[in-house]
This record gives C-alpha cells, sequence and structure tokens, in this order.
C-alpha cells in the first residue's frame, strides 16, 4: 500500500510543491489548525500528505474524530487560571465554550473539515507503530485514511517539501 | 459568482478552489469576502496556481475579487 502512494507521488509531474503534516496532537485546537494548512495547500497546488501519530491519531478515529476536546490545563492561553483546569469537567466546559465560538465564526467542524481537505486531494496516512502502541485496530479508522505507513514512506512522502510538525 | 462573506480562513480559499475545479480556460470568477486575509490569499493563490487577479473592488463592508482562469491543471 506504501508502494503505491509512492508511485502516486512520483506521476504527478504538475504539482506545485508538497506539503507534509505531522499530526502528533489530538486536541481540537492542535487538529482544526493542521486541516485548515492542509486544506489550503491543497488549493495551492500542492500535493499534501497528513500523517498522523501518537495522539494525532484520535483525528483519524471514528469514535473521537466527532469529539475532540480542548484542555484547559497546560494551557496557559486559556482565561483562566491553569489549576482551575483540573477541576473535574473543566475540559468539558472549555471545549463547549470553543465549539460555541468556532460555530459563531461559521467555521466547520473536524468532521467536515476532513471531508472537504479529502475532496481537495489530501492524503491522509496513519503511523503504524501507534496501532500497535495503542492497540488501535485498522477498522477504527474514518473512511478518509489511505493507509497505514512507517517514518520511511512519511519521509519520502515529506521530501524536497515543506514539513509541519503539530 | 461565488459568496464566501462571513466564513473565514480557508473558507474563501476552498470555495474558489472548488469553483475553479469546475471553470473553463477563459472564465471570470467573482468571488465576495468579508474575510480580512482574503486580499492577501487570493493574490498568493492566483500567484501560485498561474491565475490571473483582475480586480479587488472595496465594496462597502466587504470585498469583491475578480480572478480569471488562465491556467487549468487536471
Amino acid at each position: 500500500m506504501s508502494q503505491m502512494t509512492q508511485l502516486k507521488t512520483e506521476e504527478k509531474g504538475e504539482q506545485t510543491g508538497r506539503l507534509l503534516i505531522i499530526l502528533s496532537k489530538g486536541t481540537m485546537d492542535m487538529v482544526a489548525p493542521a486541516l485548515m494548512i492542509a486544506t489550503t495547500g491543497a488549493t495551492m497546488g500542492k500535493e499534501v500528505h497528513m500523517f498522523f501519530t501518537f495522539w494525532g491519531m484520535n483525528a483519524i478515529n471514528k469514535k473521537t474524530v466527532g469529539s475532540l476536546k480542548v484542555a484547559p490545563v497546560g494551557n496557559p492561553g486559556m482565561p483562566m487560571p491553569n489549576i482551575l483546569g483540573m477541576i473535574p469537567g473543566m475540559t468539558a466546559m472549555a471545549t463547549r465554550m470553543m465549539n460555541g465560538k468556532m460555530k459563531k465564526a461559521k467555521i466547520p467542524s473536524i468532521p467536515e473539515m476532513m471531508k472537504t481537505a479529502k475532496d481537495l486531494g489530501v492524503k491522509f496516512h496513519a503511523c503504524s507503530t501507534t496501532m500497535e502502541v495503542m492497540g488501535i485496530a485498522k477498522d477504527t479508522f474514518i473512511d478518509e485514511v489511505d493507509d497505514v505507513v512507517g517514518a520511511a514512506t512519511m519521509l519520502s512522502l515529506g521530501e524536497g517539501g515543506q514539513i509541519i510538525f503539530i | 459568482m461565488i459568496d464566501s462573506r462571513g466564513s473565514f480562513c480557508p473558507g474563501p480559499i476552498t470555495d474558489l478552489f472548488k469553483a475553479y475545479r469546475t471553470s473553463q480556460l477563459g472564465d471570470v470568477i467573482e468571488l465576495l469576502a468579508t474575510d480580512p486575509a482574503a486580499k492577501a490569499d487570493v493574490t498568493a493563490w492566483a500567484q501560485k496556481s498561474g491565475n490571473e487577479l483582475l480586480d479587488i473592488v472595496d465594496e462597502p463592508g466587504y470585498i469583491r475579487l475578480l480572478i480569471k482562469v488562465t491556467k487549468k491543471r487536471s
């Protein structure tokens, strides 16, 4: 499967460059910007690859993609003292607040962004090691995922292009 | 004509690109946007994709961008 991905990459001569986004975080405030950059890259004629690893796997997991959270702990940008973030229910509250703000600004939901990215040709790759470490089976992935690859394939997909690590 | 008013980055560019995909060479796409980043973003997009940004018109409360399709990728 990974070999196929590589072949397709080489065939496309008309692209204006490559963009590889490595997503290792699974909170909404990390996944949303990653998808926005990916989508924009695709509109600019770039060949865009997203590599989901560690907590980034939450973004391609059917069970979690629609309910990604915003963590108030360890996030000094939140309008509350960090210690309050530890109180049970605070993560849910921060997530609700952020979702409300996004909706008000007419920002699409994460699953909607996923569909748009895919529609514009962004390729989604899942990390095989993370699947093993976290005990994630392939059938838990959303349909948008293209394949399961390792770090070597991932790096070759980004070769000569821009690489963003989130 | 595409109305992207009220949507923010990357909304207008995504809408523009979707119209571009179904367009023919020589078509002029009219894009309306309220996103303050649209001006710079569409300029960058046109440059990168090889298409021509004909005009940016400041309208009350929004901007109107005219993009001519001068290059098509299959």
